[in-house]
């Protein structure tokens, strides 16, 4: 197999007093509230959280889409202001370009760089198992084909940073199980740094090294847990079931206070 | 994916067929056969049939009715007549019924009722100036619509992306572009030094509109996500406008383009009845002055496959852009 997208040397990404709002017609909603965090180069974060607590806000604050009211951003030192390849973001709809064919969309990265790479894409093609269908049209894709396609589109960048918003929150059960594995195959071979929002805290505790649960809006971090176990994980790991429990009631208290107060 | 569609078709049809309990072959229905001589019994009636007045190339209508039955007989014997039999068959027994109306037994009131080979020598012998006429009204069409769509188009860009454009062409849109252009007919005739600037204006306009504004609609409802996606990857604006929100809106833009097409050809016939002096509305304003009302049917013929023609091309346009949808209308 070409190795291509090669391994990466993964990003390490500081938070610092992070606060947000967005102006409603009700007035300014805050959504972030004093938020900071480090992680490590090639660390797998977890976000967990109320849905609308402000999660998807900071993944696009660290994407460099937006820029936050307070506080900065860095990536290796550097402060994040806009964009850039080295940080990648995957949604939670897979929003490939229905006029692009399957290979045309893996191939975006380069065209907007204007490099041309037929290796590069078709190992990605590759990366993901989508060998048959590089003709295919986005709408002649399944759910779980187009969110393989959208990871590959992802990867040909060599991101540094992969910053997943809930990116299997859409697919039935089984394609979720299957992507978690390739999710975590991906991760382990190309070294980048993952941050990954997610409702499902079991998915969490299979896949991050790290889970950081937050309160409902503005998010505040409630809880920051290493998850330290041998590989390959398994669902019926107590120990991953003693965590489970553990953050959904990290979660509870985090909602009747904001519910008592 | 497609495959499976295609494959799994005859399979269902073959096991339908059984179950009727006729798996014997079709046997090729006959009627096809009566297209050619419906044709040659036209061209019979034409030529044996006296006339009911003195009219031109009678002759050569039936031999042109002749021409044809003969090629319908042979498309239907090398069995590539197929789904048109029924076209062919009726158009040769309308033309022979009107022969027979018209022609031999004078019918209906003349002038204004012509015969077919009044139309044919309508053709054979004014055949230079018609061509002339439709070669202007291309010419008219072609800059005005061209001009107009390219316009409207880059309006509409620009109207979806920009805060300022939105602010100062909006109000000016709604007040010109809902205005049918030929009211302004009067006004331009005064503005522009010539009828031919101002007709390619009016229909620049006729087609501007409805391009600007369907292209508005469909670059503002493009998913700001497809924009993300590639801002992430370090798109210029450049990029997000060209690759992005012109191809997320191709459907819509079609839609104002076939919009501006229709009001472009009502531009143009009364461009050219009004005041250009050339093209085919002024070839059949012309013809109906002098009561030749063949001529005025043959210009408006000619006018009539000009515009499906153009349609049509614009119809494959469409298709050739938009191959990456489920399915569109065929024209």
């Amino acid at each position: 197999m070409v190795i291509s997208p090669h391994p990466v040397s993964p990003l390490g990404l500081t938070l610092s007093h992070i606060s947000h709002s967005y102006d409603m017609p009700s007035g300014t909603r805050p959504v972030l509230d004093d938020v900071s965090l480090d992680i490590a180069p090639g660390e797998f974060v977890a976000l967990i959280g109320p849905s609308g607590c402000g999660k998807s806000t900071l993944l696009r604050l660290v994407a460099g889409l937006e820029t936050p009211d307070t506080g900065e951003v860095l990536a290796e030192d550097v402060l994040v202001t806009e964009p850039d390849p080295s940080r990648i973001i995957m949604f939670q709809d897979p929003t490939l370009y229905p006029w692009r064919t399957v290979r045309g969309n893996i191939s975006l990265g380069l065209d907007i760089r204007g490099e041309r790479n037929p290796e590069a894409v078709a190992a990605a093609i590759r990366l993901v198992g989508l060998e048959d269908f590089a003709k295919a049209w986005p709408h002649q894709l399944s759910g779980g084909m187009a969110q393989r396609v959208a990871l590959a589109r992802a990867l040909i960048n060599s991101p540094r940073l992969l910053i997943l918003d809930e990116p299997l929150g859409k697919l039935d059960s089984l394609t979720r199980l299957a992507m978690q594995t390739e999710l975590f195959r991906l991760w382990k071979r190309q070294g980048f740094t993952a941050l990954m929002v997610t409702h499902d805290v079991e998915e969490a505790l299979l896949l991050a090294s790290r889970v950081i649960v937050f309160s409902p809006r503005p998010a505040r971090i409630l809880a920051d847990i290493h998850v330290n176990w041998p590989e390959p994980r398994h669902r019926e790991n107590p120990r991953l079931q003693e965590l489970r429990a553990h953050i959904l009631e990290q979660l509870e208290t985090g909602i009747s206070n904001i519910a008592a107060s | 994916m497609q495959n499976s569609q295609t494959i799994s078709e005859p399979t269902r049809t073959s096991a339908i067929r059984t179950k009727t309990g006729n798996p014997g072959p079709v046997p090729a229905p006959f009627w096809p056969w009566l297209a050619g001589p419906a044709w040659l019994l036209a061209a019979l009636l034409t030529w044996k049939l006296p006339d009911g007045d003195d009219f031109p190339d009678t002759d050569r209508f039936a031999l042109l009715l002749l021409a044809v039955g003969l090629c319908l007989l042979i498309l239907t014997a090398t069995r590539r007549l197929k789904g048109r039999a029924p076209w062919a068959l009726a158009l040769g027994l309308g033309l022979g019924l009107w022969e027979v109306v018209q022609a031999k037994f004078l019918l209906l009131p003349r002038p204004f009722f012509g015969t077919p080979q009044d139309l044919l020598d309508v053709f054979l012998t004014d055949w230079r100036r018609l061509g002339d006429s439709l070669f202007h009204s291309l010419l008219l069409l072609a800059i005005g619509y061209a001009s107009g769509s390219v316009l409207g188009i880059i309006t509409g860009v620009a109207l979806g992306r920009s805060h300022h454009v939105r602010y100062w062409v909006r109000p000016l849109m709604r007040l010109i572009g809902p205005l049918p252009p030929v009211a302004l007919l009067p006004l331009t005739f005064v503005i522009f030094p010539s009828t031919r600037l101002t007709g390619e204006v009016l229909m620049a306009l006729a087609a501007g509109f409805p391009a600007a504004v369907l292209t508005w609609s469909g670059v503002s409802a493009v998913d700001p996500a497809y924009y993300d996606v590639a801002r992430t990857m370090g798109a210029s604006n450049r990029f997000l406008v060209l690759r992005i929100a012109l191809p997320a809106a191709t459907p819509q833009i079609f839609v104002g383009l076939f919009m501006g097409l229709g009001s472009s050809f009502a531009m143009l016939v009364v461009a050219e009845m009004l005041g250009v002096k050339s093209g085919l509305g002024f070839y059949m304003q012309w013809a109906q002055g002098w009561a030749a009302y063949p001529n005025m049917y043959a210009a408006l013929l000619v006018m009539s496959v000009m515009c499906t023609t153009l349609m049509t091309l614009l119809f494959k346009l469409r298709d050739h852009f938009l191959k990456w949808q489920k399915n569109g209308l065929k024209w």
